[in-house]
This record gives structure tokens, C-alpha cells and sequence, in this order.
């Protein structure tokens, strides 16, 4: 089958473990307001790429990637069915297969689809946006309910994974948030890493180009020191809640 | 002989023997002699009181230099020659190494035989005037490269030079870019070098033609310049006729050979060659015998490369903006691989980088790692973190030149690859391949001037470009410019062996040398992606009222180089291929083998001001990219995709090198802002998942492991 394609990065360094092969899938259902990808919420694609096809490309530039391949977007579990074709047919040649998705599309009460991908996925890069509901309704325009939900059923299938959180200043880098995050983190026994991504304005030009207002007009970009100060506070945390375990 | 031998013995005491010690084979040393070296970099040790003392000295002159706008000193009267000048020291007490090209650090010489117009030019845009009496002889009395040149230029060659069209021509000055094998003066001392000169020069043929007769002009003249090459040494107090003792001595040979070529030639890339590793043998030597400790050693090895780091020229400021900088391409190449599989790192690999540190980063001499992931890991991760701390290390693929030019091979200036002491370049220029695109649609009209440069070929009339036509067209205009450009570098080189001969490199060469007809290109991308908009999209002619086409309107989007799109990246080869055919149809000087570099690193700057606008949609004066560099922003598709691209582009056409310039902000090339539950959890063990993840864990700051 065929996916709808947005773009590839054929040297990935941020998504997920090594060198990778990265593949941006078309169509998003939520709207996160510091998203630097608006381009790819809607769902016509700029391509359509069978997983062969995808594989190909990979295959061709192998000597390069120590990592694998990631499949981010956009959603990619709004196309759980080609993701999970082209992940059966990476892992069959030993290839690293990573999922970077929000967990926003997640049924708890149907997850026989994406019980497969998951059986074919290496390493799953979950993007909580917010720990508390009414704040990730905001800043997104959803509830958290099914990536919560998510990231219980990852731990239960214990798929290994990482947390990704993008820090926003004034929005997302209270240290009651942080303690926030860090109690849904700490219970998951699957979790490997939680990956800080500072907030950067580089999205602000796709959203000019786009037409469209820039949600964060007056949110600064977040600084190194914002990402230290925020890791510790994590670290601190979290090693807390692990000991009282 | 008889008294040299027990000499001998004594010099190459504790030495494998082997071929080396019958006939001159610095690579039968290698193979014999060398240690290779598997562990990391704790043996390093830092910079001596003496070499922080001497590097405060150089600093001082390096700044007054560049008050001064960029020229200290400069020699107005005293040709240069190898033996011209009185020894030259920075502080004499401290130096372990000595030697300098003039009687005073950053003094430039004065080397008026490549062109006395650019010596003085060179003198005048400075500030300084030339000596009359130097002027006049080198005008009236003494021909130079240069004017021989001219006497021998066609019109059309002369045309095609100020049209742009072939750029870059070593004319004017020293055409660079040989290697003399520095590491024999070492090994086997002068005269035994000079015995080896008069022995070739008695054997050649002896019906005396034309070639017989040059030959034995040339080894006579190499005999001289090791003459010299003793007396000039002598002067600094060393006897050099017989190999060096020590790593001291050996260091202090070889830069001595160095040193006689700088003096000699103003060349456009004066490369050092591939010396760690030999020097190693005497460094591994000495270390066993208790001679000299490493501290010692390493303060010899600084001392060298800030003597390398005082290289200058006198040179004007077009030929310093073209490069974009100062540049003198002392390249020296470490590592690499020996074909009997062992890798060729040695400590001195690693002595020669850690200057870097002992002496703060720079770009001479320039450090070129021979890359091939049979190195040693230390060795690579070593490498890894001196390029982050230091932004100073070349790599090339050792992989790549090694089945070509075997394992004793160095990099001259920054990518052309020869068996030292074996092989020569004549280096030439670029072929504008963009601009020749152009007159091939205008029938040999220049694009700016609308002067017919090239053969009044039939001009393309139709308003839209048909691929079939233009390609018809496109390949013999570049037959005819493949054979202007060859016959131009014929006329330089030979001039340039008449008149400004590499005595002292050639000395340090074999007899027979393999010659590389070094010819280059520019515009590849360019050419590239024009073809292919042609091919792929639809691209409209802009002419003028004379008929001259000289913008272009493309309509549609096409596949563009750089983005491992095969449509055009089989465009970019075909280019390459085609034009080395059309090269290899003409006769070359000295029976040279033809070979081209894609390698414009800044140079296409200035390419792309003297090319009109070209049918990718490139504006007229748009820089080119550089070397075998997509054009800027075209690539798409990330790093791999783009080097992909380059990696199709015929090794085997492009023998002298394709380059890639590339550069990434280092947040790209991983991150630090990931906390890894390792870190956090109360026993400390790595979870398997997260630690398997080679490149992750490197540079991972441990400092928040606690328990």
C-alpha cells in the first residue's frame, strides 16, 4: 500500500538512537501551538511512497545509517496500516525501526492494529505535550486522555521508549509541571530516556509562508540554561518517586 | 664507501633492513621500521616553558602582521634562492628546531622567476617597491615563466583567459603542487642522494634528442640544488650529507628539505607529504634507547609545526581573494592504511594533532587524516574530538586513494593524491563547464561580452530548449575546450620547466616520475541542474537585440543535484566522463596522464562572477557552488542524500579529487538534552535498550550519576 509522504530527512540525528533515515507522514490530528511543522497538519501529500520504495531509499545510503529508521510526521499513526508494512519489512532486514508519534490517535478499547506495529516497532518516541488536561486542551486542542492511555499500554506491552517533551517557556517549564510529568513517567518501567526539546521561533516562517497567525507571537525561544534547569528538576524527581517505589 | 659503512651501521643502528638500505625507498623503511599504535592519546604530553615562550613570540609577529594588513616584512632585493639568506631564527636559545625561508620571521622572499610582474605587483600592493635593478634584469636580461608563457599564448588562448571561460591558470607564478619526498634527506643524507643523481645521470640514453638532452639539464641542475640544500643547512650549523641520528636530526633534515623548496618556489600549494609516520621510527627508536623522552619529542614535533605555520609568500591581494585567505596548503596526510592490512597510525599520528592544542588551533599546516574505518578506534575518537575542539582536521578516504596510489601516498594542496617522491602533478586551472554550457548556446559568443571566444559554431535559435539539441551542441563545445584548455597547460608547463624549474622537489623525486596532467573544472552543479531543467522541465531563452541569449525563464520544477535523485545525478556523471574523454583526445606535456579535480573550495566565487545567468535559473554573478557541492539550498533531502549524489560522481575521471564542502551546527549532530534513565536510577546500570545505542552515549555527561 501506499503511504502519504510529507518530506524526508536522509540524515536524522535528533530522531531517535545513531545515524537515521527519516520519514515525515502527512496529516495531524492535533494542533499543537508551538508546532514548527504546520505544513504537515493536512493530509494531501506532497508524495505517496510504498514502504518498498521507502526501503529502498534506505538501502541504498545503508553504509551511512548506525541508527535506523524513524517515522514522524505529522501523525504516523494515521497510517498505522503502512507504517506497520514498512516496519514488518524493515525488521525482516535487521534495520532499527522508531515511531515518533503524540499517542493522540490511541483506542484503548481497539488496539489490535496497533498492537502489530508495535510488535514491529523497536523504539517508540511518545511526545507528551502536557501532563495536565486542561492545559494540553489548550496548548493543543485535545485531551490527554489517549496518550496517558498510551503510554500505559506501551508499558504493559513493554515496548521500550522514550518520552519527548518540548519545553516552552511560560507554558510547559513550571517546576509543578515538571513534577507533573515526572510522576506519569516514573510508574512506566518501559521508559529508557526522556528527551527535553528546547522551543525554538524556526517554525514562525512556515507559519507566514503558511498564511496562518503564529499562536506563540510572544513566547521566547527556550535557552540551554531553561533545559538544565528543567533536566534537573526531572532528574531530581523522578529519582525520588523511583525510590519510594 | 668503505669508511661510510660502519657509519652506517652506527646511524640505521636497531633498524629492520630491508630493499631500503640498498636503493632509495623511504617505503621499504616504512614497512620494515614502523610501530603501529592502537592505544589513545595519555602518552601526549603538553607544551614546554620553551615552546610556550617561542609560540608567545610568533604570536606577537602573527598580530603585528595583521595590523599591518596582513604583510610584515617583504624582500625587496635579495633573490630567493635555497642558499640567498642568512640563517633566520626566532629566538635562537629556545628553538630545537631551526630554519627559516628568510633571515627574519614573516619576512616575505622575493621569487621573481614564475613573473616578475607579479613579484612586483605583489611588493607594490603591499607597499613595498621592487629593487630597479632586479626589475631590470628580470625584464631585460632574464626571462621568466611568465613572459615565456606569453610568447607561446595563441590569441584564442588569450581570449579564452579574459573571457573566464578557463580561470585559475598557474602563468604568472609557481604552478605548486609537487611534493618533494622530504623524509630521504633524512634517511639517507645528502650525498648518498646526490650519488644516486649522478648515477641516474650517467645512465640516461645516449643519443642526445631532445628529451636526453633535458634530462640530463634538469638532473644536473637537481644535483646542484642538493648542493645548496647542504650549504644552506650548513649555515645553520648542520652537516647533512650523511642520514640524521636521532628524531632531532631527523626532524631537522626533513624540514630542511622543506625549507630549500620553500625558498626556491612561491608555488600554489607547497604540501609537506606524509611524515609522521617516518618520523615515528626515529621518535620509537630513541624512546627504547632513553635518547629523548616524550616531552622532548613532543616539544621537537611543536617546534616543527610552528615552523610550517611561518610558511608565506609574497602574493597580491586577488590571488589571497580568490582563496579567500592567505592560504599555502602545507598539507601533511596521517594515518591511512599499509596494504599488507596493518593501519598506519603511529604516536607521531598523534603528536602532530595534539599541536593543535599545545598550540592553539589553525589551518597550516593543514592536517589531513587518511580516513578508512580500519583505523584504530582510539585513533578515531581522538580524531573526532580534535575536530570539535579544533575545526582543524581534513579527512579524506584512504579507502578511495589507496587502490589507486598504494600506501605511500600524500595529499597535495587539498585533495590531489601522489606516490611521494614517484609522482608529480602539472597542475592547471578550471574549465568553466557552466560558461562553456552557455557558448555552446550562443555558438561560441560570451554570455557578458558577446565577443565570439569559442569556434563560430551554429547558436541555438528556438525560444525553448530542447535537450537533445543543447547536448548536441554542449558536447562539441566542449571538445573544443577541452583542447584549448590542454594546449594552454601544455605551453605553462613547459615554460614553467624552462624557466622555473622545482630543483630541490625534483632532487627529492625519482628519475622516472609519473606525471599527472592535473586539469579541474568548475560549475558542475550548475551544468547539472541546467541539463536537467532542460530535460525535465521546460526552460524559455532571454536574448538580446544581437541575438545573444542571456537569461533564462524556467517553468516547472525539475530534478536538481544533491538530492541522490539518479535522473540527475547520471547528468553530473555523464559531465565529467564526457569532458576526461574529450581531454584524453589531446596530446599532453611529457606524457603526462590526464586526470581532472572538481575542487573549487572558494574560488567558485569569483567563477560565478564571470558567468552570465545559466538555464537552472542561477542569475548572472550567483556564485557557483563549491567543488562537487550541490547548489546552495537545492539539496533537500539531508546530508546523506546530498553526499550520496557526490559519491556517484567517476573516481576514476577525477582522479585528482572531488571535494565537498560541508558544514553542520553541532546541536544537529546529536543532543544534550536527553535524560537517560541510567542516570536516574538508584542502582546505576545502564538499561540495555538505551546503551546499545552507540552514538547516544558519547559526550553524555555523566555528572548526573549519583549512588
Amino acid at each position: 500500500m501506499q503511504g502519504f509522504v510529507h518530506s524526508r530527512e536522509s540524515f536524522g540525528t535528533v530522531d531517535g538512537p545513531g545515524v537515521r533515515y527519516v520519514l515525515f507522514l502527512s496529516g495531524c490530528p492535533l494542533r499543537c501551538a508551538y508546532c514548527h511543522n504546520p505544513d504537515t497538519w493536512a493530509t494531501p501529500a506532497a508524495e505517496t511512497l510504498s514502504a518498498e520504495e521507502v526501503l529502498r531509499e534506505y538501502r541504498k545510503n545503508r553504509a551511512f545509517y548506525t541508527g535506523g529508521i524513524t517515522v514522524t510526521g505529522g501523525e504516523p499513526l494515521l497510517q498505522t496500516e503502512f507504517v506497520t508494512e514498512l516496519f514488518t519489512l524493515a525488521q525482516t532486514e535487521g534495520v532499527h525501526t522508531c515511531l515518533d508519534t503524540s499517542g493522540a490517535t490511541f483506542d484503548p478499547e481497539n488496539t489490535e492494529k496497533i498492537d502489530h506495529l508495535l510488535a514491529v516497532t523497536s523504539l517508540v518516541l511518545l511526545d507528551i505535550k502536557h501532563a495536565e488536561r486542561d492545559a494540553h486542551v489548550a496548548l493543543t486542542g485535545a485531551d490527554n486522555d489517549r496518550i496517558l492511555a498510551f503510554a500505559r499500554h506501551l508499558n504493559e506491552k513493554k515496548v521500550p521508549t522514550w518520552i519527548r517533551h518540548v519545553l516552552v517557556p511560560t507554558l510547559t517549564d513550571s517546576e509543578e509541571h515538571l513534577k507533573a510529568l515526572a510522576r506519569i513517567v516514573a510508574p512506566l518501567a518501559n521508559v529508557q530516556a526522556v528527551d527535553l526539546l528546547p522551543y525554538h521561533t524556526m517554525g514562525r516562517a512556515k507559519y507566514e509562508s503558511l498564511g496562518l497567525d503564529y499562536p506563540l507571537a510572544n513566547v521566547p525561544a527556550a535557552t540551554s540554561a531553561d533545559v538544565a534547569r528543567a533536566r534537573a528538576i526531572l532528574a531530581e524527581e523522578l529519582k525520588r518517586l523511583k525510590k519510594n517505589q | 664507501m668503505s669508511q661510510l659503512i660502519p657509519t652506517l651501521k652506527e646511524i640505521w643502528r636497531d633498524f629492520d633492513p630491508g630493499t631500503w638500505c640498498k636503493e632509495i625507498n623511504v617505503r621499504s623503511f616504512l614497512r620494515h621500521n614502523y610501530t603501529p599504535y592502537n592505544g589513545n592519546e595519555d602518552f601526549l604530553e603538553d607544551a614546554t616553558p620553551a615552546t610556550v615562550a617561542l609560540w608567545e613570540k610568533v604570536t606577537v609577529l602573527f598580530k603585528q602582521e595583521r595590523e599591518k594588513g596582513g604583510v610584515l616584512d617583504m624582500d625587496t632585493k635579495i633573490i630567493s634562492s635555497i642558499t640567498s639568506h642568512e640563517p633566520g631564527y626566532i629566538d635562537r636559545e629556545l628553538e630545537t628546531i631551526v630554519g627559516l625561508q628568510t633571515d627574519r620571521p614573516l619576512k616575505r622572499a622575493l621569487m621573481p622567476y614564475g613573473g616578475i610582474r607579479m613579484a612586483e605587483k605583489a611588493l607594490a600592493d603591499n607597499g613595498y617597491e621592487i629593487d630597479p635593478e632586479i626589475k631590470e634584469f628580470f625584464t631585460t636580461y632574464r626571462k621568466t615563466h611568465n613572459a615565456g608563457v606569453f610568447d607561446a599564448y595563441t590569441p584564442e588562448m588569450r581570449a579564452c583567459r579574459s573571457s573566464h571561460i578557463i580561470t585559475g591558470l598557474p602563468d604568472a607564478y609557481g604552478r605548486g603542487r609537487i611534493i618533494g619526498d622530504y623524509r630521504r634527506v633524512a634517511l639517507y643524507g645528502v650525498d648518498r642522494l646526490i650519488e644516486k643523481k649522478i648515477e641516474e645521470k650517467e645512465t640516461t640514453k645516449s643519443a642526445m634528442y631532445e628529451e636526453v638532452i633535458r634530462d640530463r639539464e634538469e638532473l644536473s641542475e637537481q644535483i646542484r640544488a642538493l648542493q645548496d640544500l647542504k650549504k644552506m643547512a650548513l649555515s645553520y650549523g648542520f652537516d647533512i650529507s650523511l642520514p640524521a641520528h636521532d628524531t632531532k636530526e631527523a626532524i631537522q633534515w626533513l624540514y630542511f628539505g622543506y625549507l630549500a623548496a620553500v625558498k626556491e618556489q612561491n608555488g600554489a600549494a607547497m604540501s609537506l607529504g606524509r611524515t609522521s609516520t617516518f618520523l615515528d621510527c626515529y621518535a620509537e627508536r630513541d624512546l627504547r634507547e632513553g635518547r629523548y623522552t616524550e616531552r622532548e619529542i613532543q616539544e621537537m614535533v611543536d617546534h616543527f609545526i610552528m615552523k610550517l605555520r611561518l610558511i608565506k609568500f609574497a602574493r597580491t591581494p586577488e590571488y589571497n581573494a580568490l582563496f579567500s585567505g592567505d592560504p599555502q596548503w602545507v598539507t601533511e596526510s596521517i594515518g591511512g592504511m599499509a596494504v599488507d592490512g596493518r593501519h598506519m597510525v603511529t604516536k607521531m599520528s598523534y603528536r602532530y594533532l595534539h599541536t593543535l592544542k599545545n598550540l592553539g588551533t589553525s589551518p597550516e599546516p593543514n592536517l589531513t587524516v587518511l580516513w578508512s574505518p580500519n583505523l584504530p578506534d582510539a585513533f578515531k575518537r581522538y580524531c573526532a574530538k580534535m575536530s570539535i575542539e579544533t575545526s582543524s582536521i581534513q579527512y579524506e578516504s584512504d579507502e578511495i586513494m589507496r587502490f589507486f596510489h598504494g600506501d605511500d601516498y600524500a595529499i597535495a594542496c587539498c585533495v590531489s593524491s601522489m606516490r611521494l617522491g614517484k609522482e608529480m602533478q602539472f597542475f592547471g586551472a578550471r574549465a568553466n563547464l557552466a560558461k562553456c554550457l552557455l557558448y555552446a548556446i550562443n555558438g561560441g559568443r560570451d554570455e557578458i561580452t558577446g565577443k565570439q571566444i569559442g569556434p563560430k559554431y551554429r547558436p541555438i535559435t528556438s525560444e525553448y530548449l530542447d535537450f537533445d539539441e543543447v547536448m548536441e551542441h554542449y558536447d562539441a563545445m566542449m571538445e573544443w575546450l577541452a583542447k584549448v584548455y590542454v594546449d594552454t597547460l601544455n605551453i605553462i608547463h613547459y615554460m614553467h620547466d624552462k624557466y622555473c624549474y622545482e630543483k630541490i622537489q625534483m632532487a627529492l623525486h625519482d628519475k622516472n616520475v609519473t606525471r599527472w596532467f592535473a586539469t579541474g573544472i568548475a560549475g558542475l552543479s550548475v551544468v547539472a541542474d541546467s541539463l536537467s531543467a532542460i530535460k525535465y522541465a521546460k526552460v524559455k531563452v532571454i536574448r538580446d537585440e544581437t541575438g545573444l541569449a542571456v537569461d533564462y525563464e524556467v517553468e516547472g520544477d525539475f530534478p536538481k543535484y544533491g538530492n541522490d535523485d539518479d535522473r540527475v545525478d547520471e547528468l553530473a556523471y555523464d559531465i565529467v566522463h564526457t569532458f576526461m574523454e574529450h581531454i584524453r583526445k589531446n596530446h599532453t606535456y611529457r606524457n603526462s596522464i590526464p586526470t581532472t579535480s572538481i575542487l573549487t573550495i572558494t574560488s567558485n566565487v569569483v567563477y560565478g562572477q564571470a558567468t552570465g545567468s545559466t538555464p537552472d535559473g542561477r542569475k548572472a554573478g550567483v556564485a557557483f557552488a563549491p567543488g562537487a557541492n550541490p547548489m546552495h539550498r537545492r539539496d533537500t533531502h539531508g546530508a546523506v542524500a546530498s553526499l550520496a549524489s557526490i559519491a556517484k560522481l567517476p573516481f576514476k575521471d577525477a582522479q585528482d579529487g572531488i571535494s565537498n564542502t560541508f558544514s553542520i551546527i553541532p546541536g544537529a549532530l546529536g543532543k544534550e538534552d536527553q535524560l537517560f534513565m541510567g542516570e536516574i536510577s538508584v542502582d546505576m546500570d545502564c538499561p540495555a535498550g538505551a546503551c546499545v545505542s552507540p552514538t547516544l552515549f558519547e559526550g553524555l555527561d555523566s555528572d548526573e550519576t549519583e549512588e
